[in-house]
């Protein structure tokens, strides 16, 4: 294994052990007879904003989805805060509650009222008390700015409400770690900048962030590194100046020159 | 049309160019179209084949209704005490319904052979009952979590003691036998609903089940099940059951078609559930399992609270098919209102041509009015959900 990783453009030097936030080793994931992901490697460190990118159906969200187990892989190792994911269930819902996670599509629970949305895991899965739980939510709500909505149901705010109500619900678990499967894809275009900016202030506060994102102004501001990834695999990382500036790969290079017109 | 004319700025609308001088009052629309001719034109007679359809239902109604009408009212029997005053006679020439008959046998067709002390207790029931159902149906009542404890936990126990009668709290001891009537009728649907809605929920959740033995089990309990028919099953649980255990066990004659009415209900109540579970889209799973959520608190919090909420119309339905389907115990001996009917209709103080029509007609109305009750309020449910219901 050991000679693969190093090859892989995905690594920087090893940091210290303690620091690794996520560490994906020879990952490999076929769905049936496609081979979606191959042979990933990517350490991420603790505060590290890490965007990838790339064509659709390049095995990003795959990627990322696999770091909470939403997809299993089936070779190679995924090690999350110190703790691998194997089949053991128990430890992949421990790793869950350290993993916030954010959907294109917000995913909302509907029946519940915005502030039981952010409430519900905190007191089903933290044991946290109801009293408690709702400070913390409350104060994550003003976070991101949308504190009078909270007796509202979901379908009654905008999408861009609704995304940083999502953000919101995955913060109030106190995550270690945020992974954000494009969140602003579903949205209305003048909705876009209030959610980014949402994260661009989870991201100056520290926390480690995976995004799949297209916003390459988001990636140029906030990412300490670009991920970019073609038909499974990844084909280049680096710094975001670097990437935009002097990409490497005839890959990369036409697309940065496909999106940025 | 002259009217309507001169109210048009007229010589403006000759060239290219026009600019409103004077606003168009609104004006009252024409009698054609507005008021009961309006609604008849449009709904009665708009064209060859609707006017057909209109001829025809109203000779039908005319066909129909007078000779009811006759039947069941003007020439009906209201009081009396025996066959006498239903029989035609020179001062009562033509048999009508003879109602005086179902006032007669009200509380029979109402407890069956319940002893006639311990009446109140059947009341009692029916009291719990109803406040569980309003509870239940009820879509904004207060604390419906308790309201679902009370319907499928106190309630029954509840209702067991009292029907059944304990002894050692002063309820003397009443043999399912003995039950009969709207009492039968009204615990076999009770039964039937409180437990095949958990039990079709399992074998839902068993069905989509990742665990290849459990959804085994359910698709093959399932489609077994459903592809019986009740008969079958009532009979399977009366005659069958006792030829495998001992006569000890051999249990009660009602608790045995209350098991296969039960089991059968369960089945379709689990293809609704399943339908609805279907309807909850993957991102809700997703989400809850990011979360941290386990599969139990993920089902019970997040998934069946949605999926249930959008099924209502079709378990009611289903509560309906269950209550007709009631009806059916009495092949395996059992006193449930409408053999209660079938019953009093030989009952020789009664016995006229007209008795056993008049009871049928009571049976249908009383069956009506509940399907029918039942069938409002899925109806309700489904405007209010199709209302998008806020969320």
């Amino acid at each position: 294994m050991a000679p693969q990783t190093t090859a892989n453009p995905g690594l920087k030097p090893t940091p210290l052990k303690t620091d690794v936030a996520v560490d994906l080793i020879g990952v490999h994931k076929w769905y049936g007879d496609f081979h979606v992901l191959r042979d990933i490697s990517l350490r991420v460190t603790k505060s590290e904003r890490i965007v990838i990118c790339g064509p659709s159906g390049s095995g990003k969200s795959t990627m990322i989805r696999c770091i909470n187990c939403l997809e299993e892989h089936q070779q190679g190792r995924i090690i999350v805060d110190g703790t691998e994911l194997a089949n053991d269930l128990k430890k992949i819902d421990e790793v869950r509650r350290d993993v916030g996670m954010v959907f294109q599509h917000f995913n909302l629970f509907p029946h519940l009222t915005v502030l039981e949305n952010l409430t519900l895991a905190p007191i089903w899965v933290r044991k946290q008390p109801r009293r408690d739980a709702e400070d913390i939510a409350m104060h994550y709500l003003r976070r991101v700015k949308i504190p009078e909505q909270a007796a509202k149901f979901p379908g009654q705010l905008s999408g861009g409400q609704q995304q940083r109500v999502a953000i919101a619900r995955a913060l109030c678990m106190n995550p270690k770690i945020m992974l954000f499967d494009e969140p602003t894809s579903a949205l209305d275009p003048e909705m876009v900048k209030e959610v980014l900016d949402t994260m661009v202030q989870l991201a100056e506060d520290g926390m480690t962030m995976l995004v799949v994102t297209h916003e390459m102004g988001f990636a140029r501001q906030v990412a300490n590194r670009i991920v970019f990834m073609d038909e499974g695999q990844i084909v280049e990382a680096n710094t975001p100046q670097a990437f935009f500036d002097n990409p490497q790969h005839e890959r990369t290079k036409l697309f940065l020159s496909q999106i940025l017109h | 049309m002259s009217d309507i004319a001169t109210t048009t700025d007229a010589k403006l609308m000759a060239g290219p160019a026009f600019v409103r001088t004077k606003p168009v009052a609104p004006l009252p629309p024409p009698l054609t179209e507005a008021g009961a001719i309006g609604w008849m034109r449009k709904n009665l007679f708009s064209s060859p084949l609707n006017i057909a359809l209109t001829i025809l239902s109203i000779l039908l109604i005319v066909w129909i209704v007078p000779p009811l009408a006759k039947f069941l009212v003007i020439d009906a029997v209201w009081s009396g005490a025996g066959r006498a005053d239903c029989l035609a006679s020179p001062t009562h020439p033509e048999m009508g319904a003879c109602w005086a008959y179902v006032i007669d046998k009200i509380s029979f067709f109402t407890y069956g052979f319940y002893p006639i002390d311990g009446r109140w207790r059947v009341d009692v029931f029916f009291v719990l009952l109803a406040l569980g159902v309003v509870w239940m149906a009820w879509l904004d009542a207060p604390r419906r979590d308790l309201g679902v404890a009370y319907f499928f936990v106190i309630m029954p126990i509840a209702s067991l003691i009292l029907l059944l009668g304990w002894p050692l709290i002063g309820l003397s001891k009443v043999p399912t036998t003995s039950w009969g009537g709207v009492l039968v009728t009204v615990v076999v649907s009770a039964v039937g609903i409180v437990f095949s809605l958990p039990i079709g929920i399992a074998l839902a959740l068993g069905r989509r089940s990742h665990m290849p033995a459990v959804r085994l089990f359910s698709v093959i309990f399932i489609e077994f099940v459903r592809g019986v028919p009740l008969i079958t099953v009532l009979f399977m649980a009366s005659v069958m059951l006792p030829l495998f255990v001992p006569d000890t066990w051999s249990p009660d004659k009602l608790l045995r078609a209350l098991v296969g009415v039960s089991l059968f209900a369960s089945a379709y109540m689990a293809e609704v559930v399943r339908a609805g579970l279907a309807a909850i889209p993957k991102g809700q799973y997703e989400a809850a399992m990011a979360v941290g959520f386990g599969y139990w608190k993920m089902m019970r919090l997040i998934i069946l609270p949605q999926a249930l909420k959008i099924t209502i119309p079709n378990i009611v339905n289903t509560t309906i098919g269950l209550f007709k389907d009631t009806t059916l115990v009495f092949i395996v001996g059992i006193f449930d209102f409408l053999m209660t009917v079938e019953a009093g209709r030989s009952d020789p103080n009664w016995i006229t041509p007209v008795t056993g029509p008049t009871g049928y007609v009571f049976a249908a109305i009383f069956y009506l009015i509940f399907c029918y009750g039942m069938s409002r309020y899925a109806r309700f449910v489904e405007a209010r959900l199709a209302a998008g219901d806020r969320h």
